[in-house]
C-alpha cells in the first residue's frame, strides 16, 4: 500500500504576536511547524504503516526551507520525502498549487492521498479537493477517523451536526483533522536518520509534466488585489491592583455597561 | 571551530523540549512529591529512543551521539531533576559499559534490551565504606566452578528495584587493592541478590535509591565484565562518561530554574512595576544566563571530545564540577528573586534547587572532580 | 474564455434534511445586493431529493430565478454527484459569480467544482464588494491567523467563485410577495457516480449551546495552568448563564473541548461580555474575539497583547481575582433582589 500524505509548513500561529503600535504581525522568531492538520493526516499514514506495512511518501511545495518539515516527517516514520520547489511555482493560488502537487504525485504509485483538511495560515481548506479532482479520484474530507478493512477504508466524517460513516474505496484522497489523532513525537534515531540515512529529494519543473501556463503566479486564477491589517482598537484601561479591588472594578464596569 | 549546532541536534533539542513540555513536565512535582518512580514515563522515553541515544542501532540504540545525548538530559532535567537522573544513570552507567566492555555475547543478552528501553540498568560502586574511596570495596566475588558467588552490600544505588539489570564492582582478589576489582553483569531476581532500604532524599525524589544486599548470589562466570581485575578501571572511565550526563542534568536544572525566572519576573509586579524592570533582576539575570551558558559550553565539550574519541576525563570533570556549582548559585538565585513564594512548593524553583545539590555529589564529588583536574595538570 | 458569456450572481442554496441552510438564506440577501449593483439576475440552485416546494422560499428571500435538481441520489451531499450537478449547472447558466457557504459540505464541493470548470475559488470570504471600474467582484478574507484581511480577485477567469462565513451576511426578510421562476432541472445520475458510500449518517445533538449564541463568555488561557482550573471559569460563566471558551493552547492541551475553541482555526465569537482569563493575546485568538463588545482581561504579565484589545484589563493572578468576582456578582445580585 503506497500513501502520499501532503504537508505543508506553516509559521505557528499560536505564536505570532501583533505590534501594538503599528498593527503589523511579528513574524521574527516564529517557528515553522507542519500545519497542525496535515501532521494529523501523517500519523494517520503511520498508523497504517505500523499495521500494514505501507510505504508511506510526504510531499510538499515551498521554498527550500520546508526541508525541515520533511525531516520531521521522516524523523516521525515516513520513508520517503519529496520537496517540490522552484522559482516557478512561487505565487500559485490554490488551483495552481493543487496541479502542481497532483502532477508531482502522477509520477508515483499511490493507494491513499492524505491532506490535511486546511493550513492555518491560508484555511482555505481548498488543495485537498482540488487535488482529487485533478487527478480524477473521489474524496472524503473532514476525516475524524480512519481504519482499513478488506481493502476498504471505513471513515468517520464530521461536519455541524454530526458525523457521516463512509466506505471509500481506493484510491482515494482524505482532509484529515486534528481532532483525528495526537500524532507521535520524532524519536532519536528517526531525526539522525533523517539526516543521515534518508534524503529529501528535490523536484523541479523539470521532474513533472505541466503546462505552465497552469501555475505560479501567473497561472493562478486568483490575485491578491491588495491585503491589510485592521486597525487596531484603542486599548482600555489597565489597572494593577489587589484582586479584591479587581473585582469591584470589574462589577461597576459591569452596571456601567447594564450587563448586570 | 563551530559553535553551531548541526540540523539534527536542532531538530533534537525542538524533539526533547516538546517532549519535556508534554510529557515530563506536568508530572514533576507530583512525582517530587510522592516519591514515586516514574514508570509511565519511562516506557514514553523508551518508544522514542531516549533510553540508548548513544548506542550503535544494532544494539538497539538510536544511533546517536554524546552530544545528542547530553541535550537529552538537559532537557528532561529542564523540567524534572528526576527525570534527567533516571536517563543518565541507565544509560552512562549500565548500558555504555556494556557497550564499551562487554563481550557480544553480553551486548546481545544485556545491551539491547537496554538500549531499547525494555529493561532498565543501574550501577553498583558505592558501598558504606568505600565512597569516595573506591578501592576501598568489601563486596566480593568468588569464582566456584562455572559461577562467581557475590557477598557485600552496596548503597545509594541510583534506578535500584526498578532496574533489571545491574553492573556490580566487586573484589576478586582482595590482596591486589584496585587491581584485585572486576565488573560483574548481574540480573534483578538471581537468587541471593535483594533489594535493601530506598532512602528518603532531599531532591531527585522520585528517582528510587536503595540499597543492594548480595548473600551467597550466584551469578554465571560469563556475566564478567571485561577481564578479572580490570574493574576499577571499567568503573572510573564509566564514571567519566556519567559525569557528562549529571553535569547535562545540572545544565538543566540551572536553566529551568532560569526560565522560570525570567517568566516569573516579567509576571510578579512590585511598586506598580514589573520586578523584570528593575537593575537589580536584570543584572542577576544576566549572571545567571551567562554562568549556564559557561556551564553549556562545557558540557557540550566534554560530550564532542567523547564523540571525537579523544581524552575526555578530565573535561568531564570539569563539565561536571563547573555546572554542579553553578546549578547550585542559579537555582538559589532563582528562589531568591522569586522572594517567598520561591521558597514554598507552588513554584518549581525550590525543587530544582533540592534537586541541583546532588549533582556535586554523586559521581564523584566536587571535590573528586578537582583532584582528576589538577591529576592531569599536574602529571 | 469569453468573459462576457458569463452573466448573473448565481447562489448554492444548501439543504441538509430538506431545510434551506441559513448561510444560504444569508447569501441570497447578499446575492441580491451585488446582482442590484451589477443589474443582473439572482439564481439560487437547489439540490436535493422532493425538495420542490421548498424552492419557492428561496425567491421569498431574494431569489429571481430557483434551478432545482430534484434526485434520489442528490437526497444527501456527496461529493461527486453534487460535483457533476452542478458543473453542469455552471457550464450551461455560465453565471458571472457563484456564492456558496462556507459550511463542511459547501467547503467540500466548491473546490471540487472550481478545479472541473478551471477557475478561482476564494474561501471563507467574509465581505464581498463589486469593483466600480471593472465590475469585478472584490472578494475580501482574513489570512494568516486572522490579522491581514486580503482581498482577492479572479480578474480572467469566470465564474468568480467564493465560499462565504456564515453569520456574516444579512439575510433578506421572507416576503411571500416576490415574484420569481422555478426551473426543473434534469439531470441523470447513477449509482456509479457515489464513488464513496454512506454507511450510515449520525446526529449529534449539541448539549449546550454554541460559545458563538450566547452573550457571555468566560475564556482561559495557558495561564489557567491545567484542566482543573477550568472549574472557577465554569462557575463564573453561571453566573451569567454564559458559556467557558477557550485559546488554541487549552485546546490543544486537552483541558476544553475543541467545541469550546475561539481563534482563527476555531470559532469567531462576538459575545457581550468577554473575559479573557490567562490568555495572552495570540493574534489567532484575538481574530476570533476582538469583536466582541466589551473585553475583560486578567493576565499576570502586564504586557500581554490581550491588553491591547481589552477595555478592561486586570494586571493580576486569575485565580485570585475569579473567585473574588464572583462573590462580589453574588453581593450585587443580592443586592438588586433586596
Amino acid at each position: 500500500m503506497n500513501i502520499i500524505v501532503c504537508i505543508k509548513q506553516v509559521p505557528d500561529t499560536n505564536e505570532v504576536r501583533l505590534d501594538p503600535k503599528t498593527g503589523t504581525l511579528i513574524r521574527e522568531g516564529v517557528p515553522s511547524i507542519i500545519n497542525p492538520d496535515d501532521k494529523s493526516g501523517l500519523e494517520a499514514a503511520l498508523v497504517l504503516k505500523d499495521k500494514f506495512g505501507a510505504k508511506v511518501t510526504v510531499l510538499t511545495m515551498g521554498p527550500p526551507q520546508a526541508d525541515l518539515a520533511l525531516r520531521e516527517a521522516l524523523a516521525m516514520g515516513a520513508d520517503r520525502a519529496i520537496l517540490l520547489t522552484d522559482r516557478a511555482f512561487a505565487g500559485s493560488d490554490t488551483l495552481a498549487t493543487s496541479s502542481v502537487l497532483a502532477n508531482a504525485i502522477r509520477e508515483m504509485d499511490y493507494d491513499l492521498i492524505i491532506a490535511g483538511r486546511q493550513a492555518i495560515d491560508g484555511d482555505t481548506a481548498q488543495v485537498g479537493p482540488q487535488i482529487a479532482e485533478h487527478l480524477d479520484i473521489p474524496q472524503v474530507s473532514y476525516v475524524e477517523e480512519l481504519e482499513l478493512v478488506d481493502k476498504s477504508l471505513i471513515i468517520k466524517r464530521a461536519f455541524e451536526g454530526g458525523y457521516f460513516k463512509i466506505k471509500a474505496q481506493m484510491p482515494c484522497l482524505i482532509t484529515t483533522l486534528t481532532e483525528m489523532n495526537t500524532p507521535r513525537y520524532m524519536s532519536v534515531s528517526g531525526i539522525f536518520g533523517a539526516y543521515r540515512e534518508k534524503e529529501v529529494e528535490k523536484w523541479t519543473i523539470e521532474n513533472i509534466t505541466i503546462n505552465k501556463e497552469t501555475i505560479g503566479l501567473n497561472g493562478s486564477p486568483t490575485k491578491v488585489k491588495k491585503s491589510f491589517t485592521k486597525g487596531v482598537k484603542a486599548a482600555g484601561k489597565k489597572y494593577e491592583v489587589d484582586h479584591k479591588e479587581a473585582a469591584k472594578i470589574i462589577i461597576e464596569n459591569l452596571k456601567e455597561k447594564y450587563i448586570i | 571551530m563551530d559553535f553551531k549546532l548541526s540540523n539534527e541536534h536542532k531538530l533534537l533539542r525542538t524533539m526533547y523540549r516538546e517532549f519535556a513540555e508534554v510529557e515530563v513536565k506536568p508530572l514533576a512535582e507530583e512525582v517530587d512529591e510522592t516519591e514515586e518512580f516514574p514508570v509511565e514515563t519511562v516506557k514514553k522515553l523508551a518508544r522514542y529512543g531516549f533510553m540508548g541515544i548513544p548506542i550503535p542501532k544494532k544494539y538497539g540504540g538510536a544511533g546517536a551521539d554524546n552530544l545528542a545525548y547530553a541535550m537529552a538530559v538537559e532537557e528532561l532535567s529542564k523540567v524534572c531533576g528526576t527525570t534527567g537522573v533516571i536517563v543518565s544513570a541507565h544509560t552512562s552507567l549500565c548500558a555504555v559499559p556494556i557497550l564499551e566492555h562487554g563481550t557480544e555475547e553480553q551486548k546481545q543478552k544485556y545491551l539491547i534490551p537496554l538500549a531499547k528501553g525494555e529493561k532498565l540498568g543501574a550501577f553498583g560502586l558505592t558501598e558504606a565504606n568505600a565512597g569516595t574511596d573506591a578501592a576501598a570495596q568489601q563486596t566480593t566475588a568468588v569464582l566456584d566452578g562455572e559461577h562467581y558467588i557475590l557477598e557485600g552490600n552496596k548503597i545509594f544505588i541510583t534506578n535500584a528495584g526498578q532496574a533489571d539489570i545491574y553492573v556490580i564492582m566487586a573484589m576478586t582478589d582482595k590482596s591486589k587493592g584496585n587491581r584485585g576489582i572486576s565488573a560483574f553483569i548481574v540480573e534483578a531476581g538471581t537468587e541471593g541478590f535483594t533489594i535493601g532500604k530506598k532512602e528518603s532524599k532531599m531532591g531527585i525524589r522520585g528517582s528510587a535509591t536503595c540499597e543492594l544486599i548480595f548473600e551467597n548470589c550466584k551469578i554465571p562466570k560469563n556475566n564478567l565484565l571485561g577481564r578479572v581485575g580490570k574493574g576499577f578501571g571499567i568503573a572510573m572511565k564509566t564514571l567519566d562518561g556519567g559525569r557528562i550526563g549529571i553535569a547535562a542534568q545540572a545544565l538543566g536544572l540551572a536553566q529551568g530554574a532560569l526560565d522560570e525566572t525570567v517568566t516569573y519576573t516579567k509576571e510578579r509586579v512590585q511598586f506598580g512595576r514589573a520586578i523584570s524592570k528593575f537593575q537589580n533582576t536584570q543584572f542577576q539575570l544576566a549572571t545567571m544566563d551567562m554562568k549556564t551558558e559557561a556551564a553549556r559550553l562545557l558540557v557540550y565539550k566534554a560530550a564532542f571530545y567523547k564523540d571525537s574519541k579523544m581524552s575526555y576525563s578530565k573535561e568531564a570533570a570539569m563539565a561536571k564540577l563547573y555546572a554542579s556549582e553553578i546549578s547550585m548559585e542559579v537555582t538559589s538565585q532563582a528562589i531568591q528573586l522569586h522572594g517567598g513564594y520561591g521558597y514554598t512548593r507552588e513554584y518549581p524553583v525550590e525543587r530544582m534547587h533540592r534537586d541541583a545539590k546532588i549533582t556535586e555529589i554523586y559521581e564523584g564529588t566536587s571535590e573528586v572532580q578537582r583532584m582528576v583536574i589538577s591529576a592531569h595538570l599536574l602529571k | 474564455m469569453n468573459l462576457s458569456e458569463y452573466k448573473g450572481v448565481m447562489v448554492f442554496a444548501e439543504q441538509r434534511d430538506g431545510e434551506i441552510q441559513k448561510v444560504s438564506l444569508e447569501l441570497l440577501g447578499e446575492g441580491r445586493r451585488l446582482a442590484d449593483e451589477l443589474k443582473t439576475d439572482l439564481t439560487a440552485i437547489f439540490l436535493g431529493y422532493n425538495i420542490r416546494d421548498k424552492a419557492k422560499e428561496l425567491i421569498y428571500y431574494g431569489a429571481d430565478k430557483v434551478v432545482v435538481a430534484d434526485h434520489e441520489i442528490l437526497e444527501t451531499y456527496m461529493t461527486e454527484p453534487y460535483t457533476k450537478t452542478m458543473t453542469k449547472m455552471v457550464n450551461e447558466y455560465k453565471p458571472d459569480i457563484i456564492l456558496m457557504g462556507a459550511t463542511a459540505f459547501g467547503r467540500d464541493l466548491a473546490p471540487r467544482v472550481s478545479a472541473r470548470v478551471a477557475t478561482g475559488l476564494t474561501a471563507d470570504c467574509t465581505s464581498l464588494e463589486v469593483d466600480k471600474d471593472t465590475n469585478l467582484l472584490l472578494m475580501t478574507r482574513p489570512a494568516f491567523g486572522g490579522n491581514i484581511m486580503a482581498t482577492i480577485i479572479c480578474p480572467d477567469h469566470r465564474p468568480q467563485m467564493s465560499t462565504v462565513r456564515a453569520g456574516v451576511m444579512i439575510k433578506l426578510d421572507r416576503d411571500e410577495s416576490k415574484k420569481g421562476e422555478v426551473v426543473d432541472y434534469n439531470i441523470s445520475l447513477s449509482s456509479d457516480d457515489m464513488k464513496v458510500e454512506i454507511l450510515e449518517i449520525v446526529k449529534e445533538e449539541k448539549t449546550k449551546a454554541n460559545i458563538e449564541d450566547v452573550n457571555i463568555l468566560v475564556s482561559g488561557g495557558r495561564g489557567v495552568g491545567k484542566k482543573e482550573n477550568f472549574d472557577i471559569l465554569e462557575e463564573l460563566a453561571n453566573e451569567f448563564n454564559g458559556l467557558v471558551s477557550g485559546s488554541r493552547a487549552t485546546v490543544d492541551a486537552g483541558w476544553i473541548d475543541r467545541s469550546r475553541q475561539v481563534g482563527q482555526t476555531g470559532t469567531t465569537v462576538r459575545p457581550d461580555l468577554y473575559f479573557a482569563c490567562g490568555i495572552s493575546g495570540a493574534i489567532q485568538h484575538l481574530a476570533g474575539m476582538e469583536e466582541s463588545e466589551f473585553i475583560i482581561a486578567i493576565n499576570k504579565n502586564a504586557d500581554a497583547p490581550i491588553f491591547d484589545v481589552a477595555d478592561l484589563g486586570i494586571v493580576g493572578d486569575l485565580h485570585k481575582v475569579i473567585p473574588a468576582v464572583i462573590e462580589e456578582l453574588k453581593k450585587a445580585k443580592k443586592e438588586e433582589t433586596q
